[in-house]
């Protein structure tokens, strides 16, 4: 088991090391050139080019990565050619809202995905697994901004159930700050819920039509005890999966809903980024969502094990 | 010695017959129809009574247990009839009812033992549920099944209760589930081909315990099976099933000593049994195929395979003939049925070239010192150990063995599919045999060629006959394409497959016709050397019967050589010349096939001889094994087989020496401490119904049920 975590730990390292390369080569393809992007149009060619010397830009091109990486390493991520700040202090708050607004939508969407899948697999082919299945199917079809906009317009707007925004006012309480990002949090929730809830049926019914499963029945024991001892442990492991592989769009990839809600997380800190040629910025916010993603898929890697006594305990036989 | 204090069965009338299935009817809706799999079925099972039900996959066996249980697929259901377990009608029980009798009345035994455990439960807590079904606390309910795991002999209860299922092995977890089943004390046990997925040794002991078992805890057993010989060893009573129907059922000895059915006659005719070898003769075979699941017949099911139907059969469905007062037969002509002709000529093609001179002449191929070693997790696994052997043209080598014994390694060495270790010397025709495949000649690829066990994933499901068949001709031959499609042609003719075949995809045929598609493929460009590993094991007995005559023919015709593998003692003999015995990948007896068969056997090879159960009823005391089979990573000190052998020497040399393979009479060679006179005068004296012989074993088949 120990050696099993080490062996994706050192996995994942490697993972993270290949993927910096792979921001920073692409970062150098980008068109256009930094300092003439911070001087403007209108600057001279020699001060651009002493901006570029200034910046260590005109250093071959694995000593700039090595210079990065290393500092990176250290905790200092570069400075912002857009802001001429410490990318950090943009880069935590981002990540802190992001975590926030990824945790209240998964909290919301994990157990009613799964519940909404164990349901249908155990009421397969009725009325009730068929509604499951298509609102599923039709939710995750709409787009986050078609959704994001009914729902301003119905809760925030009409009703005036929630708030509009997604950013609570600075000193907020927690739970006026969850309020608001209740909103905002629905159109993810619409979008992940039918694929959760795909897995964990498939993964129930591969269960409950399993030999074991049959074992269980046969044994007398009641349909209660089958469904929860033997069924949803094996049932839903590969959901598990599912769910870690959502994480690194949940963390970075809200372009859009960040933006429909006003909320400066980690998605918009990257799209703008990009727009401005700020290459620090959009590197280490690409690379901390790597961290994210990865580290997700790590934990769930190892929670599987942990349910999994054929993974944990070596199954040569099998 | 109890297992449970039974809980006394509350609303169960004492009635004399533990299960009654009275005109059971039942239907698989299939995309919006009915498909009718079980027909009229009807049987009783008395008090402590053993009834089996016997037949070949997709005949229904498996879904009358189902039934019996009310576990029937979500598309099926009781069309007719009913079921009575211990006077209870189960139809009509509510779910709490249902759930009731599952729990103290019907247990249930199950086919593959290690997809039957829960894989993320350990094997203890899964076990003690059954006693914490009736009420019993947590703590005694674990106490219980320790002691539980104990009566099914096995030796350290403790270690196994805190084990995982895939930690066991298959002998192992079927003892699990025995105790499992006994648990409540039920009325009616039901096993579902209980050994089918076990070895031949392992299967004995797991039948010996339900025997011994089902004495004590005075159950009334269905056991089902497509094996004849299984079915004959554990039933007082059985009934034949065919397409969804019981044909003939009866007393067990007289069904089989005297059927009267001629699919219980064909069925009888197509295992190899009593020493029924290649040069004796063909097998009978059952012509036909099984008609397809929901085929309405107006007359009898049988019709179109059975050589004795009349205008008759074609119009009146037989009803349940009484042949005397405890036997019934579903046919019109149950009176000729014995007479039943052959389908199959008896006679063997005259051989021009004799056998005696093949023995004076080179061998194809010489393995020499052939080792296997595989590296797993830091661990030497050595698979093979210093295998020699010489193959004979036109002859056929047995490998035979345990699982895990190095068979299927040794058929992988020889294909150069696995390499074998360094210092291995494979020879073909005193010429060196590259390790690998990708680095043999074309003309050794041509030379050697393979049938698998499963040609579902042997064959390219994606390409026709033709095109797999005509693609080794292309690889291997380097024919014009003219004479190509010629010798195609005549490749297809000798599996006897038609013309008709060639655009068919692998998924368009049945088993049978499948295989002989991968024959044709290896026959395509016509090798010296033709490994079969498992070629008939996932076939029904009617169609291994075809197969193993197709083999026969071919080898005669061709004089190919074949390295057969098989688990099946019968159709080993069969079809073999020599025989090699493997035990954890060394050879511990080698020599001409009735030698080692019918002569003084090394004791590894007595002890899988009397593991086979045979149809003769000729009860033989088995040699027992005890004990899996010890890891081939750490094999034991000594002569290897000396932890299970039941003849290990007082004086200790088996633990400490490893004996040599010598030859110990003409061309008979054996790896074992014990003088051949010995050895001789302890089996004679065991066994005085003179020579042992395997009796038939159904092929394992894949129930679609």
């Amino acid at each position: 088991m120990a050696r099993y975590v080490v062996k994706r730990l050192a996995l994942a390292l490697l993972t993270l090391f290949l993927l910096s390369i792979i921001i920073f080569f692409a970062g150098q393809i980008l068109p256009g050139n930094p300092g003439r992007a911070i001087l403007g149009p209108f600057a001279a060619q020699s001060a651009v080019r002493a901006l570029d010397h200034q910046l260590g830009l005109d250093r071959p091109l694995v000593v700039q990565y090595w210079s990065w990486i290393w500092d990176a390493l250290h905790g200092n991520l570069g400075t912002s050619y857009e802001y001429r700040a410490p990318v950090s202090s943009f880069l935590v708050p981002a990540l802190g809202r992001s975590l926030k607004l990824a945790v209240v939508a998964f909290v919301i969407v994990v157990p009613l995905g799964i519940l909404g899948g164990v349901v249908a697999a155990l009421k397969r082919g009725k009325m009730i697994d068929r509604v499951i299945t298509v609102t599923g199917l039709s939710l995750s079809t709409v787009p986050e901004f078609v959704s994001g906009i009914v729902l301003i317009v119905l809760l925030a707007i009409v009703t005036k159930v929630l708030p509009v925004t997604a950013d609570a006012p600075p000193g907020s309480s927690f739970p006026t700050q969850l309020r608001y990002l209740i909103l905002p949090a629905i159109p993810l929730v619409f979008i992940l819920f039918g694929y959760i809830a795909r897995m964990a049926r498939a993964g129930t019914i591969e269960a409950l039509d399993s030999d074991y499963a049959r074992t269980a029945v046969l044994k007398g024991l009641p349909r209660r005890v089958v469904i929860w001892r033997h069924i949803l442990r094996n049932s839903l492991l590969p959901t598990i999966t599912v769910i870690a592989t959502q994480t690194g769009y949940l963390i970075g990839g809200l372009v859009v809903v960040e933006d429909l809600f006003n909320y400066p997380g980690l998605g918009r800190l990257i799209f703008t980024a990009a727009t401005d040629k700020d290459f620090p910025m959009l590197e280490a916010g690409v690379l901390v969502i790597g961290v994210v993603y990865l580290a997700a898929t790590l934990i769930a890697d190892i929670v599987y094990t942990v349910l999994n006594p054929r993974i944990r305990l070596g199954g040569s036989d099998q | 010695m109890t297992l449970a204090a039974p809980p006394p069965t509350g609303n169960a009338v004492e009635t004399d017959s533990a299960l009654e299935v009275s005109h059971l009817d039942v239907c698989f809706s299939v995309r919006g129809t009915d498909r009718q799999v079980l027909r009229d079925v009807s049987f009783e099972i008395g008090r402590q009574e053993s009834f089996g039900l016997v037949g070949e996959s997709g005949c229904g066996k498996s879904t009358t247990a189902l039934a019996i249980t009310r576990y029937l697929a979500r598309n099926g259901r009781v069309a007719g009839g009913f079921i009575s377990v211990n006077g209870q009608d189960v139809g009509s029980l509510s779910s709490e009812g249902l759930r009731r009798l599952r729990a103290r009345t019907i247990s249930m035994v199950y086919q593959e033992p290690g997809r039957a455990l829960n894989p993320s439960i350990r094997v203890g807590r899964q076990l003690a549920e059954v006693y914490e079904i009736s009420g019993v606390a947590k703590r005694e309910a674990m106490d219980r099944a320790e002691k539980a795991l104990g009566t099914v002999q096995i030796s350290d209860p403790g270690r196994v209760m805190r084990a995982y299922p895939h930690q066991l092995s298959g002998g192992m977890l079927q003892r699990v589930i025995i105790a499992m089943a006994l648990a409540a004390e039920p009325s009616l046990l039901i096993l579902d081909e209980p050994t089918t997925a076990l070895d031949a040794t392992v299967e004995a002991e797991v039948l010996e315990l339900v025997a011994s078992l089902r004495q004590e805890f005075r159950t009334s057993v269905l056991f089902i099976s497509h094996n004849l010989a299984v079915i004959a060893k554990m039933c007082d009573r059985v009934g034949v099933m065919y397409a969804g129907e019981i044909v003939e059922q009866g007393p067990a000895r007289e069904i089989f000593d005297q059927p009267r059915h001629p699919y219980t006659v064909g069925l009888l005719r197509c295992v190899p049994r009593r020493g029924h070898r290649k040069d004796h003769g063909r097998l009978d075979t059952i012509p036909g195929f099984l008609p397809a699941p929901g085929t309405t017949e107006t007359g009898c099911i049988f019709v179109a395979r059975c050589v004795i139907a009349t205008e008759r059969c074609r119009l009146e469905a037989p009803p349940m003939y009484e042949v005397n007062a405890s036997r019934m037969s579903r046919c019109h002509y149950f009176e000729r049925a014995p007479e039943l002709p052959r389908t199959t000529p008896e006679e063997v093609a005259e051989q021009s070239t004799g056998q005696s001179f093949e023995h004076f002449a080179e061998p194809v191929m010489r393995l020499r010192g052939v080792s296997k070693t595989f590296g797993s997790h830091g661990e030497k696994v050595r698979a093979l150990v210093g295998v020699d052997l010489d193959l004979y043209r036109g002859e056929t080598l047995g490998l035979v063995g345990e699982s895990g014994c190095g068979k299927t390694t040794l058929a992988r060495v020889l294909m150069g599919l696995t390499p074998a270790d360094e210092g291995s010397v494979i020879e073909m025709d005193n010429e060196p045999v590259a390790p690998t495949v990708s680095r043999r000649t074309r003309e050794h690829l041509r030379a050697m060629q393979i049938v698998f066990q499963n040609p579902d994933s042997a064959l390219n499901r994606r390409h026709s006959v033709r095109r797999i068949i005509g693609r080794n001709l292309t690889k291997l031959t380097g024919l014009p394409r003219a004479k190509r499609e010629e010798r195609l042609l005549e490749i297809v003719r000798s599996v006897r497959l038609e013309e008709r075949h060639l655009p068919l995809r692998p998924a368009q045929l049945s088993g049978g016709l499948k295989q002989r598609v991968a024959i044709a493929r290896a026959f395509a460009g016509s090798p010296k050397v033709l490994v079969c590993d498992e070629p008939t094991s996932a076939l029904d007995v009617s169609v291994q019967a075809a197969i193993l005559n197709l083999l026969a023919d071919m080898q005669s015709r061709e004089h190919i050589t074949f390295v057969f593998i098989s688990h099946d003692l019968g159709v080993v003999r069969y079809l073999s010349d020599r025989i090699a015995v493997l035990y954890l990948g060394r050879v511990v007896e080698y020599g001409g096939a009735e030698t080692v068969f019918s002569g003084t056997h090394h004791p590894y090879t007595e002890a899988l001889l009397s593991a086979v159960p045979t149809l003769d009823g000729t009860k033989r005391d088995r040699i027992r094994l005890t004990g899996d089979i010890p890891s081939p990573a750490n094999p034991p000190s000594g002569c290897v087989f000396h932890t299970r052998c039941p003849r290990r020497l007082a004086s200790g040399i088996c633990e400490s020496a490893a004996p040599a393979l010598l030859e110990v009479e003409d061309g008979h060679m054996m790896r074992c401490h014990i003088p051949l006179a010995q050895l001789r005068q302890a089996q004679n004296e065991e066994s005085p119904g003179g020579p042992t012989a395997p009796g038939p074993t159904g092929a394992s088949c894949v129930d679609a049920g």
